[in-house]
């Protein structure tokens, strides 16, 4: 049996294909890495190893209170999201009623019109009723845009949902109330982290929506790097983007710990 | 209503139960005593799953009323009766261990936390689980998660135990083998048990009693010796066990016997109360359809032999009658076989034949239920 090959064989030329793709995907941001190192104020050669952008960075009152900024109405809107989505998730799931498909599908246009025509038509609204631009009207925006995703994975996560483990915990002694706690929350956990994490990404670097609706104090950080970038990219802007880089990674090697934990005891 | 020494626990009273305009089930009454194995069978669709449903609390009944220990539960959800429910797919909770899954009844009911381990562990010992108890239902084969559904209720302590096909997904050998476990169970325990299956020799070989529902009717509740020799109705002589049924007119009457003509023949049968050339069913059970070369006295019915199979320790023979019916009789396997083509004289111990009236008169004597069921042939409702 000489002639026996594994099946699957990564072969010379299928390696260099994926090397090729992955350049295409990662060399930009590997540039922009190490740019933010770079002593030069120009973002052609590469001069010297220094960690004074970092420095300036911190330093940066007005940078620094738009990462704030970002941080909270990422991290609000998300909660936010969440339980709502989940919400209207298990509604959509639980119940049937008239229009049940139409409501449903619904839910989807923010996701397919294009967002700058959803920016729009928030700003439209919020000053039709007379509400000026601030940090509220920018969570209820990043809400809107970003519960759907939410809705979008625990439907799917019920989909294969067994309606008679539910009615164990009933005919157990649970209420409605516990079993959701015990049985349905549990189950659906890891539709909810993902939810959870697609709002929190799209919240984090969302610039148009954001563009509309937030207010002169409530700047989030891209609409802040979009603004310096007007005068040219500079290295503390490579910093700041190494940074975020590296945060959004972090969020997703937790996310993808957290859910493989989950999945695995099911 | 009863005022038998045994105590009602469970008493259904003319349950009718409705899917938007489809009735699944039909004026149901029955009353299942304390301690007693009942099992409901019948075909698949019948509404025996609905009607567990409804005494668990997940299905409310459209009209009629449901007591347990006495007490209408119509206003009582599935978490306020004492009842519990083993799942025909089990239903465990995918993300508890065997130990947490046992224990989740227990919690519900805030027992003292070292009174659960005592209890779970004692379960997990009467299921034969030990050493489990850290296991996801996920690593576990089915008969393995069928204990686990079991001891899930039984840990409970529930007066009343539904079991939904508890068995329906385990292999032959494995069915075989918690079927005799359950009934042990069952009776160590005294705990009712109100069982579903289809399969009628698990009923048979387990039940105190049978209750035989077809089309969202009870056709008939009895021991299983009852509905076996004394099926009340032609679908129940048919279900349970094998039958041949032969349509036939009474002749002529003695004192002990009745004279029976058939459309291939005439046979006698001992029974009383019938009335001259009233039209009746004859159900022989295949052991008792007996064959013969010679005349056989008081009978004139001959078939022709058509095929013989073998099933282990005995021997099949399907007879035709000349209007194309087939009979099956069975034989001892070491007994002489009767060559096929041969025309046999077909008779019977005429005191081993049940006898039945039409359906007009005897089996939907409601003249609204057989109303209920116009539109479908006669063969279905049978
Ligand atoms: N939720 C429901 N909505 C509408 N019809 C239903 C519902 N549940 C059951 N039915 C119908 O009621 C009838 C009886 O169903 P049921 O599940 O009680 O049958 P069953 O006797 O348990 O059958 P099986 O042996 O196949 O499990 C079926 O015709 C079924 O289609
Ligand atoms: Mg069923």
């Amino acid at each position: 049996m000489k002639k026996r090959r594994k099946v699957r064989e990564f072969k010379p030329y299928s390696m260099f294909y994926a090397c090729l793709v992955y350049l295409f995907l990662y060399l930009p941001i590997f540039v922009v890495i190490a740019f933010s190192f770079n002593t030069s104020k120009i973002n052609i050669t590469f001069e010297g190893f220094t960690f004074e952008w970092y420095w300036k960075m911190f330093e940066n009152r007005q940078l620094m209170q738009s990462f704030g900024n970002t941080v909270i109405v990422a991290a609000v809107s998300t909660v936010f999201s969440v339980i709502i989505g989940t919400l209207c998730a298990l509604g959509l799931y639980k119940f049937e009623f008239k229009l049940k498909n139409l409501i449903s599908s619904s839910l989807y246009i923010p996701i397919v019109i294009p967002e700058l025509v959803f920016a729009i038509a928030l700003l439209i609204f919020f000053t039709s009723i007379h509400v000026s631009m601030s940090m509220v009207t920018l969570i209820i925006a990043h809400v809107t845009f970003s519960m759907p995703f939410v809705v979008i994975t625990v439907r799917a996560r019920l989909a294969g949902f067994d309606k008679s483990i539910e009615e164990a915990a009933r005919d157990l002694g649970a209420n409605e109330f516990r079993t959701f706690m015990r049985v349905t929350l549990p189950m659906i956990s890891p539709g909810v982290i993902s939810g959870g994490m697609l709002a929190l990404t799209m919240s984090l670097d969302d610039v148009v929506v954001s563009f509309f609706t937030a207010g002169p104090e409530s700047t989030t950080l891209p609409l802040k790097i979009l603004g310096m970038v007007r005068k040219g990219v500079s290295p503390d802007v490579n910093a700041l983007s190494t940074l975020m880089i590296f945060g959004t990674i972090v969020i997703l090697l937790t996310s993808t710990l957290i859910q493989g934990r989950l999945e695995k005891r099911m | 209503m009863n005022q038998a020494s045994e105590k009602v626990i469970v008493r259904l009273t003319n349950v009718d139960k409705n899917f938007d305009s489809e009735r699944v089930v039909k004026k149901l009454n029955l009353d299942i005593e304390e301690g007693e194995f009942l099992t409901l069978l019948g075909p698949s669709g019948c509404g025996k799953t609905t009607t567990l449903r409804m005494i668990a609390g997940f299905e409310y009944p459209t009209e009629g009323q449901i007591f347990l220990e006495g007490e209408d539960v119509d206003d009582k959800k599935p978490n306020e009766r004492n009842v519990n429910t083993v799942f025909q797919n089990y239903a465990l909770f995918p993300h508890m261990n065997v130990f947490d899954n046992i224990a989740f009844g227990l919690v519900e009911k805030k027992v003292k936390k070292e009174e659960i381990q005592r209890r779970v562990e004692e379960m997990i010992k009467l299921v034969q689980l030990d050493g489990m108890e850290k296991r996801m239902p996920s690593q576990m084969s089915g008969g393995q998660k069928q204990r686990v559904a079991i001891a899930r209720a039984l840990v409970n302590r529930p007066k009343v135990l539904l079991l939904d096909e508890p068995l329906g997904a385990l292999d032959l050998k494995l069915r075989k083998q918690m079927q005799g476990e359950l009934k042990h169970l069952q009776r160590q325990l005294g705990i009712t048990f109100i069982y579903v299956t289809h399969d009628q020799e698990e009923a048979l070989t387990m039940s105190d009693r049978i209750a035989i529902m077809n089309h969202g009717y009870l056709e008939q509740v009895g021991t299983p010796e009852e509905v076996y020799n004394h099926p009340k109705t032609k679908f129940v002589a048919d279900f349970i066990g094998e039958s041949n049924i032969i349509e036939g007119y009474i002749e002529n009457m003695t004192d002990n016997s009745i004279e029976v003509t058939m459309e291939s023949g005439k046979a006698v049968i001992a029974e009383k109360g019938y009335r001259l050339e009233e039209i009746i069913y004859l159900c022989v059970r295949p052991e008792n359809l007996k064959l013969s070369t010679d005349p056989v006295k008081g009978f004139r019915f001959r078939g022709q032999v058509r095929e013989h199979v073998f099933i282990g320790s005995i021997n099949k023979t399907m007879i035709e009658l000349p209007n194309g019916q087939m009979l099956k009789a069975e034989t001892p396997a070491e007994d002489e076989l009767i060559p096929v083509g041969t025309v046999v004289n077909v008779y019977w111990n005429p005191g081993k034949v049940v006898v039945m009236r039409t359906k007009e008169e005897q089996i939907y004597n409601v003249i609204e239920q057989s109303v209920e069921i116009e539109g479908m042939t006669n063969d279905q409702i049978f």
